[in-house]
């Protein structure tokens, strides 16, 4: 069985008198790399140019907000358990009354925080999460000069509660998606 | 006799500026040239093109930090790049930039030092520009710089003679050493019409004295981390750069005087134009033709790999030697038959 169409049996053959001069080898050599010189350029001129990103790339987390503008996160730590990175750490807290603005349910999560350097965003968390609270996005991370600024909070996470400012996740919360993540037979909703 | 003489040091003047320009864009077009070979744009984010990104180098290699190894001969450490560049710029002298330009009766030629032993002038200057590396990477007292050194010298003790005997050939068909006069005598047919093979030898000598890929050995980043400037910083590692690229220039610079007619352009004495204006036009051509031949320099460096040093040493003293050898036969030969 052959593995691939491009094996090429070696062989210690002796080279004939004009393979040993080089010379047709290095003019062909040349000829190569002068056809490269006219070809169209792969490069990205990357602040002019960027690369076009997939609907569903998944990149900056979210935290995202219901339609009156209150969190979702109930700090389930379930983000953090899947998490296969350990990135996602939290403290909960509870809600006190006159906050029923802030937060949807009784439970909430008081610190949030990702360490960006240790996510590998496969979007586990984005799997994991039952309230349909985190996302990942097509932002991708800025460049930060120290890693504690990596760490990103809830000032960071959370979208804006304006509503033109929210980040539309429609694209990744299809149907589909909501319906696998109900299924009570798979490992997830064990 | 003094507007003579401030003709000279104007001339002096332009040829020194003219090599360092050309050397500081030549960088840049080095640079392009490999990105458009390996499908890239190369620098361009300092200007439209890059053309300022010569600029940025220099200030950047001006400002970095001067370091010398506190084992390094003092002396010796800084004398190493300074000899190189000096060596570099002193070939300028001899090569004819073009012929004469007559203004008010006034004859001004454009070759500074025109003597009867050009060519022997520019062999004695150009083996001493070895000096400069030898003495650099031994200074260094460093292992890899002082291997660095000890290849340079070989390659170019192997290669002069190949370059020399090459050269012989083409002198004993011209009869001269002044390269004004094998100017000239290229009027109508290009010595390399004559002496290919000869001009095949040379240039392949030329690539190795200017250390350049694929006989790039005394550097060779892949095995002796720098080669001989492995210790040097700052401005001193960029004196070691910029002369290479000065000495690729004068080598194309004397390639085309030797081989290829110099500033002669054909069938340029019968469109009935001035002298002057002659003159002017042959200067462009010979700079024409020297672009062509530092872009061949770069288009090999990109095409080719390293030689290895037993490789290198093969074809310098088995093969180019008696090729070289051969060809000089062949020459003294026809020439008793004409």
């Amino acid at each position: 069985m052959t593995l691939t169409n491009r094996t090429k049996v070696v062989s210690n053959k002796q080279m004939t008198f004009v393979e040993s001069l080089y010379l047709p080898a290095i003019f062909a050599g040349m000829w190569i790399t002068i056809k490269h010189v006219f070809r169209k350029k792969i490069t990205i001129k990357y602040p002019e140019q960027k690369r076009e990103i997939a609907d569903i790339y998944r990149g900056q987390h979210i935290l995202k907000r219901d339609e009156q503008g209150r969190e979702r996160c109930t700090a389930c730590g379930l983000c953090a358990l899947a998490c296969p990175a350990e990135a996602i750490t939290m403290i909960a807290a509870e809600r006190i009354a006159g906050e029923e603005k802030l937060y949807r349910e009784e439970k909430y999560a008081k610190v949030y925080e990702i360490n960006m350097l240790r996510c590998i965003y496969c979007g586990l968390c984005e799997s994991a999460c039952p309230k349909e609270a985190i996302f990942l996005t097509q932002k991708i991370v800025d460049a930060e000069y120290t890693r504690e600024a990596f760490i990103y909070g809830k000032d960071k996470l959370v979208e804006p509660i304006d509503m033109d400012k929210r980040i539309d996740v429609s694209k990744r919360q299809t149907d589909k998606v909501l319906k696998f993540k109900q299924l009570k037979h798979e490992r997830h909703n064990i | 006799m003094i507007i003579y003489l401030i003709y000279k040091i104007t001339l002096i003047v332009i040829i020194l500026l003219m090599s360092l320009l050309i050397a500081m864009y030549a960088t840049l077009v080095e640079r392009k040239f490999a990105g458009f070979i390996q499908d890239r744009y190369g620098p361009d984010r300092a200007g439209p093109w890059g053309i300022l990104q010569p600029v940025c180098d220099g200030v950047k290699l001006f400002f970095k930090e001067e370091y010398m190894p506190n084992t390094a001969d003092k002396f010796l450490y800084i004398l190493g790049p300074c000899l190189t560049m000096m060596v570099a710029l002193l070939t300028s002298a001899v090569i004819p930039w073009g012929g004469t330009i007559t203004i008010a009766g006034y004859n001004f030629p454009l070759q500074v030092a025109s003597s009867s032993i050009d060519i022997l002038y520019i062999f004695a200057v150009v083996s001493m520009g070895v000096y400069g590396i030898m003495i650099g990477g031994w200074a260094s007292n460093n292992k890899f710089a002082l291997l660095g050194a000890v290849r340079a010298s070989s390659q170019m003790i192997s290669y002069e003679l190949a370059m020399a005997l090459s050269i012989a050939s083409v002198i004993m068909m011209t009869g001269t050493l002044s390269l004004q006069e094998t100017v000239n005598q290229q009027h109508t047919i290009w010595n390399v019409v004559y002496q290919p093979l000869a001009f095949l030898i040379f240039f392949i000598c030329a690539l190795a004295e200017t250390n350049r890929a694929p006989f790039d050995l005394p550097e060779c980043e892949a095995e002796l981390v720098g080669g001989y400037h492995t210790e040097y910083s700052a401005m001193k590692l960029g004196f070691y750069l910029f002369s290479e690229y000065i000495n690729m220039f004068i080598s194309s610079a004397v390639i085309s005087t030797i081989f290829f007619g110099g500033y002669n352009m054909p069938f340029i004495s019968n469109l009935g134009l001035s002298e002057n204006i002659v003159t002017l036009l042959g200067t462009a051509f010979l700079f024409v033709k020297i672009f062509a031949f530092i872009l061949l320099f770069m288009w090999v460096r990109w095409t080719l790999p390293r030689f290895r040093y037993d490789q290198l040493m093969k074809l310098g003293w088995k093969i180019l030697f008696p090729l070289a050898l051969v060809n000089l036969i062949i020459t003294g030969i026809v020439m008793l038959l004409k």
